[in-house]
């Protein structure tokens, strides 16, 4: 059987010891090669400076004049267990976009604390990003216990300061380690000196890290990274970031939401591989000659991922520019590349004291920590973090940098629906504390909007007065919108041009929404002759809970009520705009009900019975 | 999924999002086992072919056998090379008895500036890795030079996720390193598990072999008895010497290296 490979990372506040606890491990394990060990002899004799363990992995010339990690370093080394890759990173706040570099690909993470010194701001600030980006493996390192005398009051003491931080984090180390990196104690043996500590040593601990991967098991995902036609095949490549995939299987391909079929898998040099999983760089062809190119995501049709302009994500800002509400950025997430910019901010944080910023202006400082709504310019897949991971993370580049990075923790579901630009930024929506569930229960029924329309004097509103009244008999919450009544107030700006009737079916549709959500059954009697409209209203509202209930009232019968001797004006070339004289009325494939009318008189019994065979299911 | 299967994997993703993003590609083939695996590489990402030419800095004090390999691996899987020399510092002498750095300098990192200039490559992919040593474990994965070669490591970009930085300054170049993160025995797993064509230097004959190759005059071999790949495999599993051991312009300075790739060296 292989070896796992771990990779961890060595994070904390500066001079804390992250680099000497990494040199002693690769001392005490064995794992340099003399001439590296030769070589740092000379160069800490050139300088005149005793030997330095941190001068193992500080291999420019700058950090070892400074006696400070500037940049990320890997090195490899080996238990009789596993093989690891020991990420160190910087821990000095000017280098933090190294420490976040270094620390985004570990598996596991060495928190190290100096226990003579205690939490520091690093310290606190690592702990934070290593919150966001999801680490959940990882041991404080008590360093320099020889400075305290190896006390374990004083270890308490940083141990309970330290818990106290994390805990608002949710973070919890699974050990607390007690060493001396510099004298040896507890790396590799255990330290008489420490004998009131009866855990493991670091070098035991570490052998405790583990590899999760379950990537494999998540629906299957396969962002499009490129496509070739080298030779007469057409072949889609991009790397598995979950699931499986294999020949004969059905696909669909976000977000255009097309579906194919798999008709090849693609390698080199060997042939016959059946198909590809989570992890593998995958090659494909498709049955179908469809337009295909990178950014798109293939997945299958019965687990799909979000597919939005709008996302809520945590995100720390690394660039040397503020991070502006409104501006224009790039965002990557797997191959996609889109422009985004910064929706709304919910908050700031200060991460080394967890406190929340206020700002007028709002904008996000260099190393602060948000939580946000971002807008993408068109559709992005997504998944959230906490489902899987490579799915739900992403950088933002500001003019060519890479100066942010973010985790997806929320689809932001109120303003998924939305396709128009929402004009006034910097807000974000409020989530009642009362829940539709909880107001479906109190009422005893589910809210719906049953949406009427037709031409003028087609009967609607009236019908929708004898539906309210029947409907409030029963004992429901009901309310009738009708037209004319919005017309009157909210829409009193309007007229009847078709730019306008669209803009009043918006509002209309928008109240609707409202009153939906307040648990009401919301009757809407509107002419509404557009089905862009109504199909607005209907994806705004959401399908589910959406009724058409198409009037269809014979024009002649309308005619002949003429409500306000509208048609007459019609006709006469004074009205220019009316439903069913100069407009065309423009039917749906989607109605959940025809009423056909045939006389003037109504028959409302008859009417509301067939209304109700339709609503009462739903309720 | 085994390690190899991962490094794979991941190596594949970085040389083909270097082929979309980036604009005029070469790779730097220096025909030693590192650049052979990463052409291997470029293969499978790109099912069988290579999209972009290959690049040899020859400096004319080359290993005899490498010239001969080298024409003969390009005949068999009929690449596209470019081979460079800088005639004119030839011309006028240099080689590594006017002291190592400069004849590196002068025949390894100039040359390569005169090709890139005359093909205008916007982007390199080479095969450094982290463990061969100090500054190249400092290393980005999409790594930016300056148009005077020049490479600002105090200061380099975050790199987060295999979400890599693809735009650049007109003018900049980028050199790739899409097997930055593998180690010396996972280069010799993979040639071993993949069968891949490497010259006969790196085997043991009489004793000696090289372990890392290079221009003859400062290139040194080892005592070793490894023939065959499993047995390198398990000399390196045991070995205290650095791989680097031989090579004799790391040597010129405690910082020779990192001096050396600030000014564009591989």
């Amino acid at each position: 059987m292989e070896r796992p490979s771990v990779k961890f990372v060595c994070v904390g506040h500066v001079d804390h010891g992250k680099s000497t606890i990494i040199g002693r491990l690769l001392v005490d394990t064995d794992s340099f090669n003399q001439g590296r060990l030769e070589s740092i002899k000379k160069v800490c004799e050139a300088k005149g400076k005793e030997f330095e363990y941190a001068f193992l992995l500080d291999a420019l010339e700058e950090e070892r004049d400074q006696g400070i990690t500037i940049d990320t370093t890997q090195l490899k080394f080996r238990t009789d267990k596993q093989d690891y890759t020991i990420i160190d990173a910087p821990g000095h706040k000017d280098f933090l976009k190294n420490m976040i570099s270094g620390a985004s690909n570990a598996d596991a993470a060495l928190l190290v604390v100096d226990v003579e010194e205690g939490v520091e701001e690093q310290t606190k600030r690592h702990g934070y990003i290593l919150s966001l980006l999801g680490i959940k493996q990882f041991y404080v390192i008590m360093n320099k216990m020889d400075l305290v005398d190896y006390s374990q009051e004083r270890y308490e003491d940083v141990k309970s300061n330290l818990l106290d931080f994390l805990g608002e984090l949710k973070l919890t180390p699974q050990l607390f380690i007690p060493v001396s990196a510099k004298l040896g104690d507890n790396i590799a043996k255990k330290s008489e000196k420490l004998s009131w500590y009866s855990g493991d040593t670091l070098l035991g601990a570490i052998d405790q890290f583990k590899v999760v991967s379950n990537l494999i098991d998540k629906p299957l995902r396969m962002p499009i990274q490129d496509v070739y036609k080298f030779d007469d095949r057409r072949i889609i490549a991009g790397n598995l970031e979950s699931g499986e995939i294999k020949k004969g299987d059905t696909i669909t391909i976000l977000p255009d939401n097309i579906q194919s079929v798999v008709s090849s898998i693609e390698v080199w040099p060997e042939k016959g591989k059946a198909g590809f999983s989570a992890g593998e760089a995958a090659a494909i062809t498709i049955k179908d000659d469809l337009f295909n190119k990178r950014g798109q995501v293939i997945v299958k049709q019965e687990d799909q991922p979000f597919v939005s302009s709008y996302l809520s994500a945590n995100i720390f800002w690394m660039g040397n520019d503020d991070l502006k509400v409104g501006k224009k950025y790039l965002l990557k997430l797997t191959t996609q590349d889109i422009e985004c910019e910064i929706f709304s901010i919910n908050f700031i944080i200060d991460s080394s004291t967890l406190e929340h910023i206020e700002r007028v202006n709002g904008n996000i400082k260099k190393n602060e920590v948000a939580n946000v709504i971002i807008k993408t310019k068109n559709h992005i897949v997504y998944d959230l973090f906490s489902d899987i991971s490579p799915m739900g993370r992403f950088v933002i580049v500001d003019n060519l940098n890479v100066a942010g990075g973010g985790i997806i923790t929320e689809a932001s579901k109120e303003l998924e629906s939305r396709e128009r630009d929402v004009k006034s930024i910097s807000i974000s929506p409020n989530e009642s504390l009362v829940s539709l569930e909880e107001r479906n229960k109190y009422n005893k029924h589910k809210s719906k909007v049953i949406w009427l329309t037709g031409f003028v004097g087609c009967g609607k509103s009236d019908i929708a007065n004898h539906l309210e009244r029947k409907l409030f008999d029963e004992g429901k919450q009901v309310i009738h919108l009708d037209t004319s009544n919005i017309r009157f107030g909210l829409s009193d700006d309007l007229d009847f041009s078709s730019k306008s009737k669209s803009e009043h079916c918006r509002r209309v549709a928008e109240i609707a929404n409202f009153f939906r959500k307040a648990g009401f059954i919301t009757i809407v009697s509107i002419g509404s002759p557009y089905l862009k409209d109504r199909d607005y209203a209907r994806r705004l509202i959401g399908s589910d809970d959406f009724i058409e209930v198409f009037v269809n009232t014979s024009i002649d019968i309308c005619m002949k009520k003429n409500p306000h001797g509208v048609y007459t004006k019609a006709n006469d070339g004074r009205i220019l705009d009316l439903n069913g004289v100069n407009v065309k009325y423009e039917r749906s494939d989607e109605t959940e009900l025809v009423l056909n009318i045939d006389s003037e008189e109504l028959d409302m019994d008859d009417i509301l019975n067939k209304i109700m065979d339709v609503v009462s299911d739903e309720l | 999924m085994s390690k190899l299967d991962r490094l794979e994997a991941e190596s594949i993703y970085i040389i083909r999002e270097a082929y979309k993003k980036l604009g005029k590609l070469a790779l730097l083939w220096s025909i030693g086992k590192d650049s052979t695996v990463l052409l291997w590489l470029v293969q499978k990402a790109f099912l069988g072919h290579c999209p972009f030419p290959l690049v040899h800095v020859d400096t004319s004090y080359k290993i005899p056998e490498m010239i001969r390999y080298r024409d003969e691996f390009v005949k068999k899987y009929n690449l596209n090379l470019i081979v460079k020399m800088n005639k004119k510092a030839l011309k006028d002498g240099m080689g590594p008895e006017k002291g190592r750095l400069d004849c590196c300098k002068a025949l390894k990192t100039d040359g390569l500036s005169m090709v890139m200039d005359e093909h205008k490559f916007e982007g390199l992919i080479l095969g450094i890795r982290r463990d061969e040593e100090g500054s190249r474990s400092k290393e980005r994965i999409f790594s930016e030079r300056d148009s005077n070669f020049e490479w600002d490591y105090t200061d380099q970009p975050p790199e987060l996720w295999n979400l890599f930085k693809t735009d650049f300054k007109k003018g900049n170049h980028i050199r790739v390193h899409p097997i930055l993160h593998w180690t010396e025995i996972d280069v010799w797993k993979y040639i071993e598990r993949e069968k891949i064509p490497i010259i006969d230097l790196y085997f043991a004959k009489n004793g000696k072999r090289y372990r890392s190759l290079g221009c003859q005059p400062c290139t040194g071999t080892i005592d070793s008895d490894a023939d065959t790949i499993p047995k390198i495999i398990k000399e390196l599993e045991n070995t205290k010497i650095s791989e680097r051991d031989g090579r004799a312009q790391d040597k010129e300075d405690m910082h020779a290296m990192q001096k050396l790739r600030a000014k564009g060296y591989m």
